[in-house]
C-alpha cells in the first residue's frame, strides 16, 4: 500500500504542474485585466501598475518567473489587495474553510450513514421511505436556498441562532455547518442504503446470522464494513468539493473562508490569487482522492490482499 | 429519538443570546457597520473604493473634513486657511495640537511628503489626478520633471502649508476631503518600505500610524476590521464612539438579514427588491438619502448609425424616465434630465430632455430611417446584474414600442464589460458615475476630449473651451453659467443618455445619531454616537 501511496503522490506532481501552467495561460486569455475599474486609470498609471507587478514582461518571462516562485513556495503578491501575499491569504482563509468542511462532513456522516443504514435495514417501511424522501429533498434543494431558509427560521423568526459570522457570536457555526452538511448527508444516505442493501443479501451475512450473531454485531461488524465502501470512495471527492465549493455557504453566512477569495479573485482578475488558490485546491482534490482510494482499498479485504 | 430532538433544541436555545451586537453596541458605544466588501487596503494613496473610504475616514484626516450638515467642508488637520485674490494660492494653517497616533506632531512637511508620494509614478496610485490641479503636479507625475520643488506645495514652516494651483479651483477645499489627499506618516511608511512601495506592511494593525479619530485595532481578512478611539486625536473629547466594527458583507441579502437580526447598526445598501416593500411598510429603519450620482447610457458615437445626433436624440427622447423610476427602480430615484445631478454644490443645470415619442420618431425618420429603411438591431451592453437587466428590459421595450427599433440585451462579466467599453466594442452601454467631490466639474470633466472615462468617442471643442474657461475663473456664478452652457452642449449632442439620479438607500438603526444624509455619503465618525430614544 505504501508503494501505491508514493507512486500516486509522485504522479500528482506533473498533474499540478499541468494545472498551474494551463491556468496561467488561460486566465491571461480572459478579457479584462486586474486594474480595469469603473473609473478608468490613465495610460500612464496603467503602465506604472504593470511595471510594479511585472506584467509588462513577456508572457514566457512572467511564466518562468511565476513557476520558479511557486517552486520556492512563493505565490506572489495579490493584485487586488496590495500589501498582501497570496500565501498569506490562503493561510488566513484555509483554517476556517477546513473547520467548516470538517463540521459539515461530520454532520453529513452522522445523518447520512445512520439514516442510510436504517433505511436499508427497514427496507420498504416508513423508516426507509421518510429518510430517503428527505434525502432526495436534500439533494435537490441547493445550498443557496437551504441557507437563507434556515436563517429565516432559526435566526430571524425563532431568534435562537445568529444569522451570520464565524466564531464571533455563540452558535454562529451551527447553521452554516448544517447547510453545507445537509446536501452531502443526502448523498451519503442514499449511498449507504444502496451499499448496505447489496451487502445484506450476500452469503457471508447469512452465515453470520446462522452462526447466531446478534443483529447489531452482524450490521456493525460485518455488513457496514463492506456496505460503506461506496461512502468512503465518495468522501474523497466530497471533501475536496466541500473545500472548493464552500463559496456559497461562506457568502450566505459571511464566513471568512478561502472559497470567497477563490471566486472573488476570478471576478477581479487577481491573477496570482486565482493561480494560488487553483493550485492549492487541485492539490487538495488530488490528496483527498488518494486518501479515499486508500481507505476504500483498506476496507475491502480483496483489494487489501492484492496490495 | 424524542430525547435526541429535545436535547438538540436545548443546545440550540442554549446557544442563543438575547443581547444582540446592536444592544451591546449601545451600551459600549460600539458601532457595527455593514461595509459592502473587503477593502483593498487602507493605504490612502493606493486604494480606490467606497468601503476603503468608510474605514479611512475614521483613521486619517485631511486638511478639511466633510460637514455633517452638508455645507462647506469643515476644518480638519488645518484649523484655517486663506485664499489669495486670484484664487490660486492657499495658505493652510495647521493645528498645533494635531498629532499622529504615535504622538508625533502633524506638520506641513508631512503633507508635502505625502503629496510627493501619491505623485510618485512608480507607486502606481490610481488617484494622482486629484492633485493635478496643483501647479507642476501633472508634470512631476508624468515624468516631465523630477524636481518636486516645482510642484505647487511647500511647507512655509512646521504649521503653514502653501498650495499653489494652476487655475482658481473653487472646489479645491472640497477635494481635500478625498482620501487621496490625506497625509501618511513618513517615518512609518519608510520603516516598512520605500516611498513607492505598494506592498509595505505599514498598514497592518500594530504598525499603522495616522492622524484620525480612531486607531486600527484589528483586521481579520473577510471577517471584520475593528478601529478604536484614538486618545491622541486633537478633538478626542468630541468623539463619543469607542469602537467601530466594519463587516465586509458583499451579499446584500446576508447584510439585510444581519440588520434584521440586530447584528448591524447600518447597512451599506439594500436589496433592490426590498426597497419598495420597505417603503410600503413605512419601515422606520429605511433611509433614502440624496446621492451625487447619475445612472446613464453611453452611446458609441463612432458607430456608423449612432454618429448621427438625430438618432442619439431620438433614442433619448423615447425614454420615459418617470415611468422608469416609478415602475422599475422603485426606490426614490429621481429622473435625470442633465448629466450633473441638480443641486451639486448649488449648481442647477437648466437642460431638459423631453419624453416625446412623436418627436423621437420624426428625428429618426429625418436621420433616414423609416418603414422601408429600418434601423438595424441595437445592442445594450451591461454588466451582469439583475437591476441593470430590469432597466435594460424597460428601455428595450420603450425603443421597440416608440421607435420600432429591435434591441438585444448583452450582459457580460464585470471585467469583460469594462474591457469592451474601454476599447469601444459596444453600441449602447449602461454606466454610472458617482462624484468624487461636490462640484459639477466631477461630472462634466468626464466628457472632455481625451478623458479616459469619456468612452463615447464624442469630442467637442466648444465644450472643451467652455470647461477650460469655467475652471479658470474665480467667480462662482460666472463659472456655473459656463458649466451650464457646457452641459447644454452635452445634452444637445447626447453622447450619453442620462436616466436617473441615484439615491443612497440603506437601513439605519434608530439608535444611531449624527449619521446625517450627505450627498457624497461621507460621514465623519466623530459626529456619530449611539443613543436609544
Amino acid at each position: 500500500m505504501l508503494n501505491i501511496f508514493i507512486k500516486r503522490l509522485l504522479l500528482a506532481i506533473p498533474v499540478l504542474l499541468a494545472v498551474a501552467s494551463l491556468t496561467f495561460f488561460l486566465i491571461k486569455l480572459a478579457p479584462g485585466g486586474p486594474f480595469d475599474a469603473d473609473k478608468a486609470v490613465s495610460p500612464q498609471v496603467l503602465k506604472n501598475l504593470n511595471e510594479a507587478y511585472n506584467l509588462d514582461a513577456s508572457e514566457w518571462e512572467q511564466y518562468i518567473d511565476y513557476m520558479s516562485g511557486i517552486l520556492q513556495g512563493d505565490f506572489g503578491p495579490s493584485f487586488r489587495f496590495p500589501g498582501r501575499s497570496v500565501s498569506e491569504m490562503i493561510a488566513t482563509g484555509l483554517p476556517v474553510t477546513f473547520e467548516l468542511a470538517f463540521y459539515a462532513i461530520l454532520i453529513a456522516l452522522l445523518i447520512g450513514v445512520s439514516s442510510g443504514v436504517l433505511a436499508a435495514l427497514k427496507r420498504n417501511t416508513y423508516l426507509d421511505f421518510i429518510p430517503m424522501a428527505i434525502a432526495m429533498i436534500g439533494i435537490c434543494v441547493p445550498t443557496f436556498l437551504m441557507g437563507p431558509l434556515l436563517v429565516l427560521i432559526f435566526g430571524i423568526n425563532l431568534e435562537i441562532l445568529p444569522v451570520s459570522g464565524w466564531g464571533q457570536l455563540p452558535g454562529d457555526k451551527i447553521l452554516p455547518s448544517i447547510t453545507l452538511g445537509f446536501a452531502y448527508a443526502a448523498y451519503i444516505a442514499r449511498l449507504s442504503r444502496g451499499g448496505m442493501l447489496e451487502v445484506l443479501n450476500q452469503d457471508f451475512i447469512r452465515t453470520a446470522r446462522a452462526k447466531g450473531l446478534t443483529e447489531r454485531n452482524v450490521v456493525i461488524k460485518h455488513a457496514m464494513q463492506g456496505g460503506l465502501i461506496p461512502v468512503v470512495s465518495f468522501l474523497g471527492p466530497a471533501i475536496a468539493g466541500l473545500l472548493a465549493g464552500s463559496f456559497v455557504v461562506e457568502t450566505i453566512f459571511q464566513i471568512p473562508g478561502l472559497g470567497r477569495f477563490y471566486v472573488e479573485a476570478a471576478f477581479n482578475r487577481d491573477y496570482t490569487m486565482i493561480l494560488g488558490t487553483t493550485i492549492f485546491f487541485s492539490a487538495m482534490i488530488v490528496f483527498f482522492n488518494l486518501l479515499s482510494d486508500l481507505a476504500a482499498m483498506w476496507l475491502n479485504p480483496r483489494s487489501r490482499d492484492i496490495s | 429519538m424524542k430525547y435526541y430532538i429535545f436535547f438538540t433544541l436545548l443546545v440550540l436555545v442554549g446557544c442563543s443570546s438575547s443581547v444582540t451586537p446592536v444592544d451591546d453596541g449601545l451600551e459600549n458605544q460600539i458601532f457595527h457597520f455593514g461595509n459592502g466588501s473587503e477593502p483593498q487596503g487602507i493605504d490612502p494613496h493606493i486604494v480606490t473604493g467606497v468601503p476603503e473610504h468608510h474605514i479611512l475616514i475614521s483613521l486619517c484626516e485631511g486638511l478639511t473634513i466633510p460637514n455633517p450638515f452638508g455645507e462647506e467642508n469643515l476644518p480638519g488637520a488645518a484649523e484655517s486657511w486663506e485664499l489669495s485674490d486670484d484664487g490660486k494660492v492657499y495658505i493652510f494653517n495647521l493645528r498645533k495640537n494635531a498629532t499622529w497616533s504615535n504622538g508625533d506632531p502633524v506638520t506641513a512637511e508631512d503633507f508635502v511628503w505625502s503629496w510627493q508620494r501619491i505623485l510618485t509614478a512608480s507607486l502606481g496610485s490610481q488617484y494622482p489626478d486629484m492633485l493635478y490641479y496643483l501647479e507642476g503636479a501633472q508634470e512631476y507625475h508624468t515624468g516631465l520633471t523630477d524636481d518636486f520643488t516645482s510642484v505647487g506645495v511647500k511647507a512655509v514652516d512646521d504649521y503653514t502649508l502653501e498650495v499653489t494651483l494652476k487655475d482658481p479651483t473653487p472646489f479645491f477645499t472640497g477635494l481635500l476631503s478625498h482620501y487621496s489627499t490625506w497625509p501618511v506618516h513618513k517615518e512609518t511608511v519608510l520603516k516598512y518600505g520605500s516611498i513607492d512601495d505598494r506592498n509595505g506592511e505599514w498598514t497592518r494593525p500594530g504598525n499603522f500610524v495616522c492622524n484620525g479619530a480612531f486607531n486600527l485595532k484589528s483586521w481579520e481578512l473577510n471577517n471584520k476590521i475593528v478601529v478604536e478611539k484614538n486618545p491622541m486625536y486633537w478633538d478626542a473629547s468630541k468623539v463619543k464612539l469607542n469602537e467601530i466594527h466594519y463587516y465586509p458583507v458583499s451579499n446584500v441579502m446576508t447584510e439585510d438579514r444581519m440588520f434584521r437580526a440586530g447584528q448591524l447598526h447600518v447597512t451599506s445598501t439594500l436589496p433592490s427588491q426590498k426597497c419598495p416593500v420597505y417603503l410600503e411598510e413605512n419601515n422606520p429603519d429605511l433611509r433614502i438619502d440624496p446621492y451625487m450620482g447619475t445612472y446613464f447610457y453611453r452611446l458609441n458615437t463612432t458607430n456608423p448609425y449612432l454618429k448621427d445626433i438625430k438618432v442619439r436624440k431620438a433614442l433619448a427622447y423615447s425614454i420615459d424616465r418617470k415611468l422608469l423610476v416609478e415602475k422599475v427602480t422603485k426606490c426614490g430615484q429621481i429622473p435625470a434630465y442633465s448629466f450633473t445631478p441638480p443641486g451639486s454644490n448649488g449648481y442647477q443645470p437648466t437642460t431638459s430632455i423631453p419624453f416625446d415619442p412623436d418627436l423621437a420618431k420624426q428625428l429618426l425618420s429625418e436621420a433616414g430611417f423609416n418603414a422601408e429603411n429600418e434601423f438595424p438591431k441595437l445592442e445594450i451592453l451591461f454588466n451582469t446584474n439583475e437591476d441593470h437587466r430590469k432597466i435594460a428590459l424597460a428601455i428595450q421595450q420603450m425603443w421597440q414600442q416608440n421607435l420600432g427599433i429591435e434591441v438585444e440585451l448583452v450582459n457580460q462579466d464585470w471585467k469583460v464589460y469594462l474591457s469592451r467599453e474601454m476599447v469601444g466594442d459596444f453600441q449602447v452601454s449602461r454606466a454610472g458615475w458617482i462624484g468624487d467631490y461636490e462640484d459639477p466639474n466631477t461630472f462634466l470633466d468626464l466628457m472632455r476630449p481625451n478623458r479616459g472615462n469619456n468612452k463615447t468617442g464624442w469630442e467637442d471643442q466648444t465644450y472643451d473651451l467652455l470647461m477650460a474657461k469655467a475652471n479658470s475663473t474665480n467667480d462662482q456664478t460666472k463659472r456655473y453659467q459656463l458649466l451650464d452652457e457646457a452641459e447644454k452642449i452635452l445634452i444637445e449632442n447626447m453622447p450619453i443618455i442620462p436616466l436617473y439620479t441615484y439615491v443612497r438607500s440603506y437601513q439605519l438603526s434608530p439608535d444611531v445619531k449624527g449619521y446625517n444624509p450627505h450627498i457624497l455619503d461621507h460621514h465623519h465618525p466623530k459626529f456619530i454616537y449611539l443613543e436609544r430614544d
